[in-house]
């Protein structure tokens, strides 16, 4: 209670402090998605509202590869947005912070974001953004209505998952949902199953990072490769896999199309813009591993907010940014697009009806040892070419152990270029 | 002797600045940040490191290849229809001028929508063409989702979008061909294929020529069409050059793809120097 008091004397403050000053517009640029694009609208429209001298003007940009190029591009060049929202963790870390952004770690908001965030939005002793959004699971949607038609449970093995998808087949349905036209939707069976390899090699990140663990020589972690293998060997993908876009994904899912859909819990907010009806029959679990008894989720954290330091409203900027890790901007974000997990802001509840895969994913984070974040928050190592290798495994161009032995060798190049010690 | 100019040398200043700032300084800039490790903060200079892990990079060689492959289809291609299609558009043949815009139309169209557009008509389920096909009860292909198939699908979209270019250079040709010469063959009992074959091709080809040159230039720093339609992929089954260099750039490895358009450069430079060299001596024979 005392927390959420503090939050709204903040947000009195920066009300207060705004209405000093002359009248400015705040040019923001976030990724696409109609749940991001709605969350922005009424983020910065509560925003106005309060402060009726600030206005924004929102620029969208693409995700993945093209995203990053964007971001970078106009960073280096002094073109970028006022406010920005980005990856936090290996991704963050590539943009040179500590030159390129601004300093936020006196920002009022800092009091209120949880210390687990801070790291990932952090380089040389400073903090350089707020969160956006909750944090994630990567794991798999499935289609709650057919796992009940056909008596199906939810898999904690991977041998019970391709189980689940041997009776889905044979019920004549795509078993896993399967994307490629959106590439890097494809990582999701590597990326999601890092719960798995740490619980097997504890190391594994550090020695990673160290030039000393590969993909290649460690069987738990080419698992992830090899389920891709398996799934298109068995054939369990939906006919047009190699052309489907993340949306159409969401919504085969949603539509009990395609019965499984191996995605990070975000897709909850375009499932209810998208089809807010499908998302109430939609359920979610950890992409599990080979022990039944070692359970557990891979987390992501949010993206970040960030201020570019060549930016001529800094100041204004800070306000605004400041006012999106409130309690109020967190009940905006669940207002527009549903409870999708935990927020890293102190004093941001659920409310009291939460979509179904949100819900299912909560009892991993209420237990001790049942999350793990994910391998690129723990290193600054990640390869670009991932997405097209996860492809090439995924539609039975390259074999696992041939596509993780390729990944190693673009992980060495990534590591060159970054100048890491040890490559 | 002093041979004096006519103008006075400051002339030569406006155009010798926008030269220097526009070519000369990132032509020289390039060579050295291909040298580095550049992340557009900092420079470090880490000598040819750089080159060696291009030429170390796994989809280069395959890069390569396609970008040959691509350059020879889509030039022959559109050479022999382009000729088909210029004979056909000069034979008096119904609403002559109306098809000869319709031929040339997709070549004022972007290639990026173009791309967009093809993308969608050739998707495996619900695109037009495997749609119409299965109709006529054929099972069409992944036409961008094959491995085998992607590039030559770019490549078909490539000359459909091009190929109207190649028939106005044919129609030009054509035009230039006395009808003397056919006029001449017809009284000696030449057939119409004979015409073609022994009148209408050699004599057509200074036009040929420049179809030829023109497409393989085109075709071998080719990235638009296949950057919109496949992104290289699916994997790295339709890379070509260009799109391997500008992935290490989206990747923020600048150094990198700098070293790589250095040798793109390099490349280009190679074929075109000694084909050009080629032409212009078979011009002064004639």
């Amino acid at each position: 209670m005392k927390l959420k008091y503090s939050g709204l004397v903040a947000a009195a403050m920066v009300a207060m402090a705004g209405a000093a000053q002359a009248e400015v517009t705040l040019s923001v640029l976030i990724d696409s998605g109609a749940d991001t694009e709605a969350v922005w609208a009424a983020l910065t429209e509560a925003y106005s509202a309060k402060n009726p001298d600030v206005s924004f003007d929102i620029e969208v940009r693409p995700g993945g590869a093209e995203g990053d190029n964007i971001i970078k591009t106009r960073l280096a060049t002094g073109e970028m947005t006022d406010v920005f929202t980005y990856n936090s963790g290996s991704l963050f870390q590539a943009l040179n912070p500590t030159e390129t952004l601004a300093d936020m770690s006196d920002l009022p908001a800092q009091e209120r974001v949880l210390d687990s965030f801070k790291p990932v939005v952090s380089a040389g002793g400073k903090v350089y953004g707020v969160p956006i959004g909750s944090a994630m699971g990567g794991g798999i949607f499935y289609h709650i209505p057919t796992y009940e038609e056909l008596g199906l449970s939810v898999p904690t093995t991977w041998a019970e998952f391709m189980d689940n998808n041997a009776k889905i087949k044979a019920a004549g349905k795509d078993a896993v949902a399967t994307t490629f036209g959106s590439t890097w939707t494809s990582q999701l069976f590597v990326l999601a199953d890092y719960f798995n390899v740490q619980a097997q090699v504890p190391d594994f990140a550090d020695r990673y990072t160290a030039n000393d663990a590969k993909y290649a020589s460690t069987p738990a972690a080419m698992r992830g490769f090899e389920h891709l293998q398996e799934v298109f060997e068995a054939g369990y993908m939906n006919a047009d896999f190699g052309a489907a876009t993340y949306d159409e994904g969401v919504l085969y899912v949603s539509t009990g199309e395609a019965v499984h859909y191996p995605m990070l819990t975000f897709a909850i907010g375009a499932m209810s813009q998208n089809n807010p009806e499908g998302l109430k029959e939609v359920g979610f679990f950890a992409q599990p591993g080979d022990d039944a008894s070692s359970n557990g989720l891979t987390v992501w954290m949010p993206g970040g907010v960030y201020i570019p330091a060549a930016s001529p409203h800094v100041e204004e900027a800070k306000k605004f940014v400041d006012f999106v890790a409130t309690v109020e901007g967190c009940d905006i974000q669940t207002a527009t697009n549903g409870f999708q997990g935990p927020y890293l802001v102190k004093g941001c509840e659920a409310p009291a009806d939460i979509p179904r895969a949100a819900a299912d994913m909560m009892p991993y984070f209420e237990a001790d040892g049942r999350t793990a974040p994910a391998l690129e928050f723990l290193s600054p190592v990640k390869g670009p070419a991932l997405e097209q290798i996860t492809v090439e495994v995924g539609s039975g161009i390259r074999g696992a152990a041939d596509a993780a032995a390729l990944y190693d060798q673009d992980v060495e190049k990534q590591a060159k270029q970054l100048g890491l010690p040890n490559w | 002797m002093k041979r004096k100019s006519h103008y006075p040398y400051w002339f030569v200043f406006p155009a010798a600045v926008i030269f220097t700032t526009l070519f000369l300084v990132p032509s020289v800039a390039s060579l050295w940040f291909s040298f580095t490790r550049w992340d557009l903060f900092h420079a470090e200079y880490i000598g040819l490191e750089n080159f060696v892990q291009f030429f170390k990079e796994p989809f280069l060689v395959q890069g390569m290849v396609n970008t040959v492959i691509f350059a020879f289809v889509t030039s022959g291609m559109k050479t022999v229809l382009g000729l088909l299609l210029a004979v056909l558009l000069t034979s008096g043949i119904f609403a002559q001028g109306f098809l000869r815009i319709l031929v040339f139309f997709p070549v004022l169209v972007s290639t990026i929508g173009v791309g967009i557009t093809f993308t969608r008509l050739m998707h495996p389920t619900k695109g037009a063409i495997n749609i119409a096909l299965a109709h006529m009860g054929i099972d069409g292909p992944g036409w961008l989702t094959d491995p085998s198939l992607a590039l030559f699908s770019v490549a078909l979209v490539d000359v459909w979008k091009g190929v109207g270019l190649a028939t106005l250079i044919y129609i030009a040709g054509l035009a230039s061909i006395s009808p003397e010469y056919y006029e001449a063959s017809r009284i000696d009992g030449a057939t119409r294929l004979q015409q073609f074959w022994r009148v209408t091709v050699p004599l057509v080809r200074p036009a040929t020529v420049t179809v030829i040159t023109l497409s393989l230039i085109g075709g071998l720093r080719s990235f638009d069409i296949v950057w919109a339609m496949t992104k290289g992929g699916p994997g790295f089954s339709s890379d070509v050059l260009a799109s391997v260099i500008y992935k290490q750039y989206q990747a923020g490895f600048y150094g990198l793809s700098t070293a790589g358009n250095v040798i793109l450069f390099a490349l280009v430079a190679l074929i075109v120097i000694p084909l050009v060299s080629w032409m212009n001596r078979k011009e002064v024979e004639q």
